[in-house]
């Protein structure tokens, strides 16, 4: 039996991956150099939360889908042109910094305040949804830190996969050590699930849904409420590129036995 | 005056701790003799004894909670146990293995100490009492003379390496795996102080663990050498056509002979999904780089793969590299491998596998 679902999904936006990340210092602090004009996209497991959020959402009618994000408003709705067009959602935006460097307790706090604030949302039926880590700060705390600050006790982080049952529990399968997945029985929302990727490929782009989002997220982002989050003591000493460059030996020479003995060799070796 | 607690927990035999424990009692004895710091170690297990009886040499205070609810790594009963042990500590650093049962947990934790956390350190340093260090980033003033502890992180998944400092206390850090030789010591008998955990409605039940991997098993933390299949690997070869068969059978049988961790790039994980021919044995666990895993091998064999940056960043910890591929000017040529072999990665896997089982024999 269809259960309606309330699902709010925080998702982030990041740099492509395909960008040349720069580090700089600004008057705040360590950011990335011409980070406003990268191009940006949904930060990558945030964006398996929302497609899995959304397919949820669609098998069960009368389902409710938000998606909160903070960010510049400009970076927000560059990234929401792109985003509208895969799955129907809510969107919620909160105007504020870019990038990794920021406290992730002051995000969270944000993320919390905003979410308990939504209209219409009953927390008792609450899914919250997220990417497990981010593809900026990856330090897997903040969509635990939002579930804590909203009263949820029963968090799954590295999900890729979940199964609601017919009365209303939930199967998860969680990433753990060694390849495998953890499998834990939830009696049922309120619950928190950090995705990690999923199984569900990128929606094809739908320019019906694209349109129908898009008259409710401009307004919204205009009515965006600007934040500004406190460093709770954070400092950063320095912030730099990984000494990554290697001589690469190219072998272009040798035919696949001499290679062969040369990496048997070289795997042998301690 | 700093007071460390590191917080263990035991493997799924329950009579140890885990390895990346034993890395976090290895972290937090270093870090108590910088700061001159009392230390505490505390457990979760189901029964702490011959855990605590393998710290006995550490000296520290070892204080445990116990009893069925902790069998299961789960959220409730996980912070609840972690939470109890802080509140009996006092202590004002909390260090802890970044592992998947602690990961889950350890940000909750620090909320309700009114704490904050760190994840994914790799390295901590206590700076000298009285030596000013540099200027934290974004300001004029010279750091505190105060002793200061900095801690080393990545960002942008492994792009930045950034190394910071926190005045809030108490501070989390959770450890990378890896990162710290695991403490060994002779076990003896240890003096272990219970702790009483006021256990909150548990609504979540552990039925198990699933290997989504059918047959062999294809990732393994602890291998030295990390087998990375890529895209190439299921396209059409010079005949023309697809050889996918051929190419599982050649990758199994490098596991086999290597005992190699097997990863691969999100192309050709991403190649189920759409629908085309895959290598049976390959799911998103084994996915490598920006939206995958950043594993610790020290060494990696690339094959058939082009080296692109979203997929070598998951390669910082890899210490040795190289790579087979057709392509002169892959990615792994432009100082991302240390060695890579322009040729057909069939043919030199199979004289690999070859030259391998004859090495067995």
């Amino acid at each position: 039996m269809a259960t309606p679902l309330q699902i709010v999904v925080c998702a982030g936006i990041v740099p492509d991956p395909l960008q040349t990340l720069e580090p700089t210092t600004l008057s705040t602090g360590p950011g990335i150099k011409n980070e406003m004009t990268l191009p940006a996209v949904l930060d990558p497991w945030a964006a398996s939360a929302l497609y899995e959020a959304a397919a949820l959402a669609a098998k069960n009618p009368g389902s409710k889908l938000w998606l909160v994000s903070l960010g510049p408003k400009a970076k927000l709705q560059q990234v929401m042109m792109t985003i509208a067009q895969k799955v129907p959602f809510e969107f919620v935006p909160v105007e504020g910094p870019i990038g990794g460097f920021p406290d992730a307790h002051s995000t969270a706090q944000v993320l919390a305040e905003t979410i308990a604030a939504l209209p219409g949302l009953d927390r008792s039926r609450l899914l919250l949804f997220g990417g497990w880590e981010s593809a900026t700060r990856g330090a897997s705390v903040t969509l635990q830190l939002v579930g804590e600050r909203l009263g949820i006790t029963d968090q799954f982080q590295g999900v890729d996969q979940i199964t609601l049952n017919d009365d209303s529990s939930i199967e998860v399968l969680e990433r753990v050590e060694g390849g495998k997945h953890q499998v834990s029985i939830c009696a049922g929302a309120p619950a928190v699930l950090g995705w990690a990727t999923g199984n569900l490929p990128e929606p094809r782009n739908n320019p019906q849904v694209g349109m129908a989002n898009m008259r409710t997220i401009m307004p919204a982002l205009q009515k965006a409420k600007p934040t500004t989050l406190a460093a709770n003591g954070l400092s950063y000493i320095s912030v730099a590129l990984p000494k990554q460059q290697r001589t690469t030996r190219v072998v272009k020479d040798l035919n696949p036995d001499e290679i062969a003995a040369e990496l048997a060799a070289w795997i042998g070796a301690e | 005056m700093e007071g460390i607690i590191v917080l263990t927990h035991a493997d799924d035999s329950g009579a140890s701790l885990t390895k990346s424990s034993l890395e976090a009692v290895t972290a937090g004895l270093a870090l108590a003799a910088q700061l001159n710091a009392p230390l505490t170690i505390g457990i979760v297990a189901v029964d702490p004894e011959l855990a605590a009886n393998s710290l006995a040499s550490t000296g520290a205070r070892v204080i445990a909670v116990s009893g069925e609810a902790f069998t299961q790594p789960r959220y409730a009963t996980d912070a609840a146990a972690c939470e109890a042990l802080c509140r009996v500590a006092h202590a004002t650093i909390v260090l802890a293995p970044g592992s998947s049962r602690f990961s889950r947990v350890a940000a909750g934790v620090a909320h309700r100490l009114n704490g904050f956390i760190d994840t994914h350190i790799t390295a901590i340093a206590a700076q000298t009492p009285g030596v000013p260090g540099p200027a934290p980033l974004g300001t004029q003033e010279s750091a505190s003379p105060q002793p200061s502890i900095e801690v080393t992180r990545w960002f942008y998944r492994q792009r930045i390496e950034a190394v910071l400092s926190r005045d809030s206390r108490p501070w989390f850090l959770l450890l990378d795996a890896g990162t710290h030789t695991p403490f060994a010591a002779e076990p003896a008998a240890a003096t272990i102080e219970q702790i009483r955990v006021e256990l909150p409605a548990i609504r979540t039940t552990v039925t198990g663990l699933r290997a989504p991997q059918q047959g062999t098993q294809t990732i393994r933390p602890d291998a030295k050498l990390l087998f990375v299949a890529g895209a190439g690997w299921t396209k059409k070869q010079p005949d023309g056509q697809t050889h996918v068969p051929e190419a599982a059978s050649l990758i199994l049988g490098l596991l086999n002979s290597t005992s190699a961790s097997l990863g691969s790039s999100k192309s050709l994980v991403d190649q189920g999904g759409e629908g085309n021919a895959v290598l049976p044995f390959l799911t998103h666990l084994n996915q490598i780089g920006q939206t995958g895993a950043t594993p610790r091998h020290a060494k990696g064999l690339s094959t058939c793969c082009h080296g692109e940056e979203p997929h070598v960043v998951g390669w910082r910890f890899i210490a040795e590299r190289r790579a087979v591929s057709l392509d002169p000017n892959c990615g792994w040529t432009r100082g991302k491998a240390d060695v890579v072999y322009v040729a057909d990665a069939f043919q030199v896997i199979a004289k690999l596998n070859a030259l391998l089982e004859a090495g067995k024999g």
